[in-house]
């Protein structure tokens, strides 16, 4: 991570002063590697929290370098495992539920009407529904165990993941529908062979925003229900106004955060759409 | 090499000129109140090529795909080798107007896929589809993905795909009607080529005058609201001839002047 802005340093100064070889070592560099700008886009990120953490905008925010500092810290203690180890069961656990039950539920409404009357009106009420207010409902009922934290995340994901597989089977191209039926496929050639694989860009995007709920399941969990995990690292941290190690446990859920979503894509171009590799 | 058409009552092939492989027995077809199809009964020749033409609105689509088994009629029967069909089947392949090819497949798999629903085996699957991919003239195109080949690329895959089934009668929906003129001259064309390289029956769709007298053997001509069969023509075009000296050809010219005068009359 602390690599990045070096290289932005290193891009300034070479455009500066440095002989045209290397500017266009640069440049084509940048033109072949769309990771290239990845780089640039953390860099300038990291270099303005770097900034604003030496002005600084609040005595509360650390600097980048304090951050990176903090987290391996905590590394090294083991008390980010050992958070890691207990937000990631009910994350896992409620993720896998609800992108399992979600895409059946929702591939079974984009298929019969019958499915779709039944079950449509529920998931767009609790898709509607502020389901933050809900999670201490969950408590009352079931305590601060795995199970009210996994539920959380269940409640968080699963609406999104049903209603984006119930539309992407509901777009599928007809005319493919009827190709295959012009070819006497059967409705299971029909389901898994058409239907699934033209809507997954619509799936996996369900399933993209589904997860992203899911983690913010399982920290609405951990800061209402009970203070365990990341949750209670942030909270703790918080308390004791070891601001840097609280920003350092926040930073590192986002990043997880967004390389399970890269990971997830990463599936769906090699596996189901490898034509969108090409691109 | 070419057939002539003027040659047809002689043909070898089928026992008498009455060999009718589809049979359009009273077909009627209602969309709710607005009725798109009245009364139609037809005969389709074996190894000939007959064209379904006329203004948008006469249901010539919604036809071709009750031949097809893809639209349940409202009344009458379709027959094919004298058997009454209620749905697809085996001895039709249908060309789609949108090529209907799935993007997320090769060239060599859309084209393979009617005889992957079939559960043919995949060495002999492929083998037949480069044969197939050949024939169309995609040869080297069989690992690309549908978007990285032009429209009248993607409609030749469509075909390759419809010939890969060996099935006795082709439907082909306004299949070039997505393509540039160019593009489309040189596929009528090698729709003719193909036409007598595979002796199939083949039932073609399309709303251009100049398109249907140029490939077929006898064209059918729907008038619409609701689509009734109005008359029947039989181009009998010399195919011998290069393909350009049959644009300039009188004959070629007075069907298509013949087909007009019948047509003007519901264009706006």
């Amino acid at each position: 991570m602390s690599v990045s802005p070096a290289k932005l340093d290193n891009g300034i100064g070479a455009s500066k002063e440095a002989p045209p070889t290397v500017v266009e070592m640069i440049r084509t560099f940048a033109e072949e590697r769309r990771s290239f700008w990845i780089v640039v886009s953390l860099a300038v990120l990291f270099v303005s929290w770097e900034v604003a953490g030496r002005i600084p905008i609040s005595f509360a925010f650390p600097t980048f370098i304090e951050t990176v500092v903090a987290f391996g810290e905590m590394v090294a203690d083991g008390s980010m495992h050992k958070a890691y180890f207990l937000t990631l069961q009910p994350l896992v656990l409620g993720v896998v539920i609800s992108a399992a039950v979600g895409i059946g539920l929702g591939v079974a409404m984009g298929l019969s009407d019958k499915a779709e009357w039944l079950l449509a009106p529920v998931f767009i009420v609790l898709q509607a529904a502020p389901m933050a207010a809900l999670v201490p409902l969950v408590t009352f009922v079931y305590g601060i165990g795995l199970t009210a934290k996994t539920l959380a995340v269940i409640m968080l994901a699963l609406p999104v993941i049903v209603l984006n597989s119930y539309k992407a089977v509901r777009h599928v191209n007809p005319s493919l529908v009827d190709m295959c039926r012009s070819f006497q496929g059967s409705r299971m050639q029909q389901i898994f062979k058409i239907i699934i694989p033209d809507a997954s860009p619509v799936l996996f995007a369900g399933l993209r925003l589904g997860i992203a709920a899911g983690f913010i399941g399982v920290m609405l969990a951990e800061l209402l229900i009970t203070p365990t995990g990341i949750g209670d690292l942030i909270t703790y941290h918080r308390s004791v106004a070891n601001y840097a190690h609280m920003y350092a446990a926040v930073a590192s859920i986002i990043a997880v955060s967004t390389l399970t979503l890269a990971g997830l894509q990463y599936v769906e171009t090699h596996l189901l759409r490898p034509e969108k590799r090409r691109k | 090499m070419a057939n002539s058409a003027l040659a047809r009552s002689g043909s070898v092939k089928s026992a008498t000129s009455n060999d009718a492989v589809v049979q359009v027995r009273d077909i009627c077809k209602n969309y709710g109140d607005v009725e798109a199809l009245r009364g139609i009964n037809l005969e389709f020749e074996r190894g000939k090529l007959t064209t379904l033409l006329g203004p948008s609105g006469c249901g010539k689509t919604t036809l071709l795909k009750i031949i097809a088994g893809l639209v349940p009629a409202t009344s009458g029967e379709i027959r094919v080798n004298g058997r009454v069909v209620t749905g697809p089947g085996p001895e039709r392949a249908f060309v789609f107007q949108d090529f209907a090819l799935m993007p997320w497949a090769t060239v060599l798999r859309n084209v393979g896929f009617g005889l992957e629903l079939k559960g043919v085996p995949a060495a002999e699957r492929d083998r037949t589809a480069r044969r197939y991919i050949e024939q169309v003239g995609l040869a080297g195109f069989e690992q690309k993905y549908p978007h990285e080949l032009s429209g009248g690329m993607r409609q030749r895959v469509g075909i390759a795909r419809a010939f890969a089934v060996n099935a006795d009668v082709l439907l082909l929906d306004e299949p070039f009607s997505a393509v540039d003129e160019q593009n489309r001259r040189k596929f009528q064309e090698d729709l003719l080529r193909l036409v007598d390289l595979e002796k199939k029956t083949f039932i073609f769709v399309t709303h251009s005058i100049e398109e249907a007298v140029y490939v077929s053997d006898r064209i059918i001509l729907l008038s619409p609201r609701p689509g009734r069969v109005s008359q029947i023509i039989d181009p009998m075009i010399d195919r011998s001839a290069s393909p350009d000296d049959i644009r300039r050809d009188a004959g070629y010219l007075d069907v298509v002047e013949e087909i007009w005068q019948g047509l003007r009359q519901y264009a706006e």
